[in-house]
């Protein structure tokens, strides 16, 4: 499949709040271009809650549920309990939460709704940070970028979201980036096909909150691939794959690139270059990918 | 009509159920527990055909009550203590979102040190966040209020949340006879539940984006016009109810022999029972005591307030306190009668913690009042502090 040959429906009209650049709304278009206008999406505080612009106006052709900060997963149990009391068991629910709701505040409810075994499709779109409040450390930033609340460099590692929800042991989940369209449509199909809980994580490039040009945004997605700081995946039915460029890593049929490529281009991580250097770090940085790496393939190779 | 002698937890159960929510998301905590409990044991025995969601947190149960609301259908949960008070934020936003959301709320003291008896500062402490009141004093009031409460909600001229209290163990725990309707007659009193607006694909709304201040404030003063028209409302519904089962237990306020009364004593909740033999015991004395039990604190019954005011002097008892001012129903009486009113209003502070508050301590509370002898606000029988 080619992107020309994705569906054209459209849920993100016209009127969009979103930055210019913005991975956000590149990922909503491809994800209701899979699941259609039979949808209704759950979105708690995040940057999806500007982007749908101001009252009583909207940017979606679908309906939407705001709901607070740590709730999607929750709000929408409930969305999906009502709907199949009313006979629309074959509408889908989406959550589609930011990172800080997801790795942080929100995962008690989303661990709850997986556990239930709650017939929805979660959706993080993962840009590392507290983007919508003004760039803060979240749970997924990685180790040395600077926000608003880590100035010198985040001190600790991100977390294995992914790995929290495979233990879960749910029908689906996977890791896919705005910057592969077909892997993500492919992904989210997958998803809309199957019965239980399914969770997809996107990672999504944020130009303001990365620090790079607003045209950069499917580079570096590309790249965080290809450095093997990001991972396509899926996991279905406990057995782990893996997509594209990861695929071929996985099994040393390509060579990652060094990080170095991916986090030159992004200012959060200037301080790492200028005014000089940070050798140790960049290497930390870099032999935490490839322990990353070492543990997938002892797993799943 | 059948006769079925339980707790009231049960008997809210049972309320439930009968009111045919179709979706019921819950969380236990003591004492709420048996609520939940008698949900589940319904939807063992078919009675309960709706869904029951095992949600792993209050928060969560409020969250998917609102979900499921927006989406369309009645709902219905329960809580206790510091399940509500987890549920804060989302109790806001239910009202926000003018969901006709239905729950017990089994009155539990707040922690720590951890105590699961009665004391009301679970729900006072959730004052502003846009839900109706109700404070019962018996069982039967709390299998009536639950059904009269879905029609009160889910009513256009109301939409917003309610919240159903009783003491915890008191009612929670202790049986009762109750008159129990057949379901075709609570099918009749309570029509299906038909929003305008909900979550449906057929005509997407985004619901809850921003909005402007001056849109906002607009949706603020929509809620408080629609909690008058609840003022309204509840004493309709309450009569018609009358009509019907034959069964009443006031309007905002139930009064208890004010009729030429002096001395009105307020209370709420189970304290409002057990006033009634208070209220006997002086009547036999030849004091002119009456009593007006406070049945919703929002909408606040100002205006029944200020008559009474007019009438005679109020005596207030709370079994909350708001920790810097006074008790909360006390600081309301006061602030309904200002500048409209000369009667003198005492303030006791009573039964917080779970505290036994018996007929005969309410008595003296009377008689001290009467006696000029209470002071601004007293915490009755408290010993060595």
């Amino acid at each position: 499949m080619a992107i020309k040959d994705l569906p054209d429906t459209e849920c993100v009209i016209p009127g969009s709040a979103a930055c210019p650049g913005c991975p956000a709304t590149l990922g909503l278009r491809l994800v209701f271009k899979a699941l259609g206008k039979n949808s209704i999406m759950v979105v708690p505080a995040c940057c999806t809650a500007v982007i749908e612009s101001l009252y009583p106006n909207t940017s979606f052709d679908i309906p939407v549920m705001n709901i607070a900060f740590e709730a999607a997963a929750a709000g929408a149990s409930g969305v999906e309990a009502a709907l199949r009391q009313q006979g629309k068991g074959d509408t889908t629910v989406v959550a589609w939460a930011g990172d800080g709701g997801t790795y942080d505040i929100g995962i008690q409810a989303l661990s709850g709704a997986l556990e239930r075994n709650t017939n929805f499709i979660y959706i993080c779109y993962n840009n590392q940070i507290y983007s919508n409040t003004g760039i803060q450390r979240s749970g997924a930033t990685p180790y040395a970028a600077w926000t608003t609340t880590t100035v010198g460099g985040k001190t600790e590692f991100r977390k294995e979201m992914g790995e929290i929800i495979q233990a879960h042991h749910i029908p689906y989940v996977a890791q896919a980036c705005v910057a592969y369209p077909e892997d993500l449509y492919k992904k989210v199909k997958k998803a809309k096909s199957m019965k239980g809980p399914k969770y997809i994580e996107i990672l999504a490039p944020c130009p303001p909150g990365w620090r790079f040009g607003m045209e950069k945004t499917v580079e570096m997605g590309t790249l965080a691939v290809e450095t093997g700081a990001w991972a396509l995946y899926e996991y279905e039915n406990d057995k782990m794959s893996f997509n594209g460029k990861s695929k071929l890593i996985l099994e040393g049929k390509i060579k990652r690139k060094p990080v170095e490529e991916w986090i030159k281009y992004q200012g959060r991580f200037g301080h790492l270059f200028k005014p000089e250097k940070d050798v140790k770090r960049i290497k930390e940085i870099e032999d935490h990918i490839y322990q990353m790496w070492e543990r997938y393939r002892s797993c799943y190779l | 009509m059948t006769i079925m002698i339980d707790t009231g937890n049960y008997i809210a159960a049972k309320a439930a159920v009968m009111a045919r929510p179709a979706v019921v998301p819950a969380y236990p905590i003591t004492p709420q527990t048996t609520l939940v409990e008698g949900i589940a044991n319904y939807v063992k025995t078919g009675e309960f055909k709706g869904e029951y969601i095992c949600v792993e947190s209050e928060h969560s149960a409020m969250c998917a009550c609102i979900g499921a609301s927006a989406a369309g259908v009645r709902t219905f949960t329960g809580t206790s203590s510091h399940g509500l008070l987890l549920m804060h934020e989302m109790l806001h936003w239910a009202a926000l979102a003018r969901l006709p959301i239905v729950m017990c709320n089994i009155n539990r003291t707040v922690g720590p040190g951890w105590n699961i008896w009665p004391d009301e500062n679970d729900s006072i402490s959730q004052r502003d966040t846009g839900w109706i009141q109700f404070y019962c004093s018996s069982n039967q009031e709390i299998f009536d209020t639950v059904i009269q409460a879905f029609k009160l909600a889910e009513n256009e001229k109301v939409l917003l949340p309610v919240m159903i209290n009783y003491n915890a163990f008191i009612l929670s725990h202790t049986s009762m006879p109750v008159e129990i309707p057949k379901q075709k007659e609570i099918d009749d009193f309570l029509s299906k539940y038909k929003p305008r607006w909900k979550l449906d694909v057929d005509n997407p709304i985004t619901f809850g984006n921003i909005i402007l201040p001056a849109d906002y404030e607009k949706i603020r003063k929509d809620m408080q016009n629609s909690s008058e028209n609840a003022k309204k409302l509840i004493p309709e519904i309450a009569k018609e109810w009358k009509k019907i089962f034959g069964r009443y237990h006031g309007d905002l306020i139930e009064k208890y022999r004010c009729d030429g009364a002096e001395y009105i004593l307020l209370a709420m909740g189970a304290i409002g029972a057990e006033s009634k033999v208070a209220i006997d015991n002086l009547r036999k004395e030849g004091l002119k005591v009456g009593l007006a039990r406070v049945r919703t604190f929002r909408p606040f019954p100002k205006e029944e307030i200020l008559k009474l005011g007019k009438q005679a002097d109020l005596i207030v008892i709370d079994r909350n306190i708001s920790v810097g001012s006074e008790g909360a129903l006390f600081s309301e009486v006061k602030a309904a009668l200002y500048d409209k009113s000369d009667a003198k209003v005492y303030g006791f502070i009573a039964g917080l913690g779970g505290k036994d508050v018996p007929y005969t301590d309410i008595e003296k509370i009377c008689k001290k009042s009467i006696n000029g002898k209470a002071k601004d606000c007293e915490w009755y029988n408290l010993e060595g502090v």
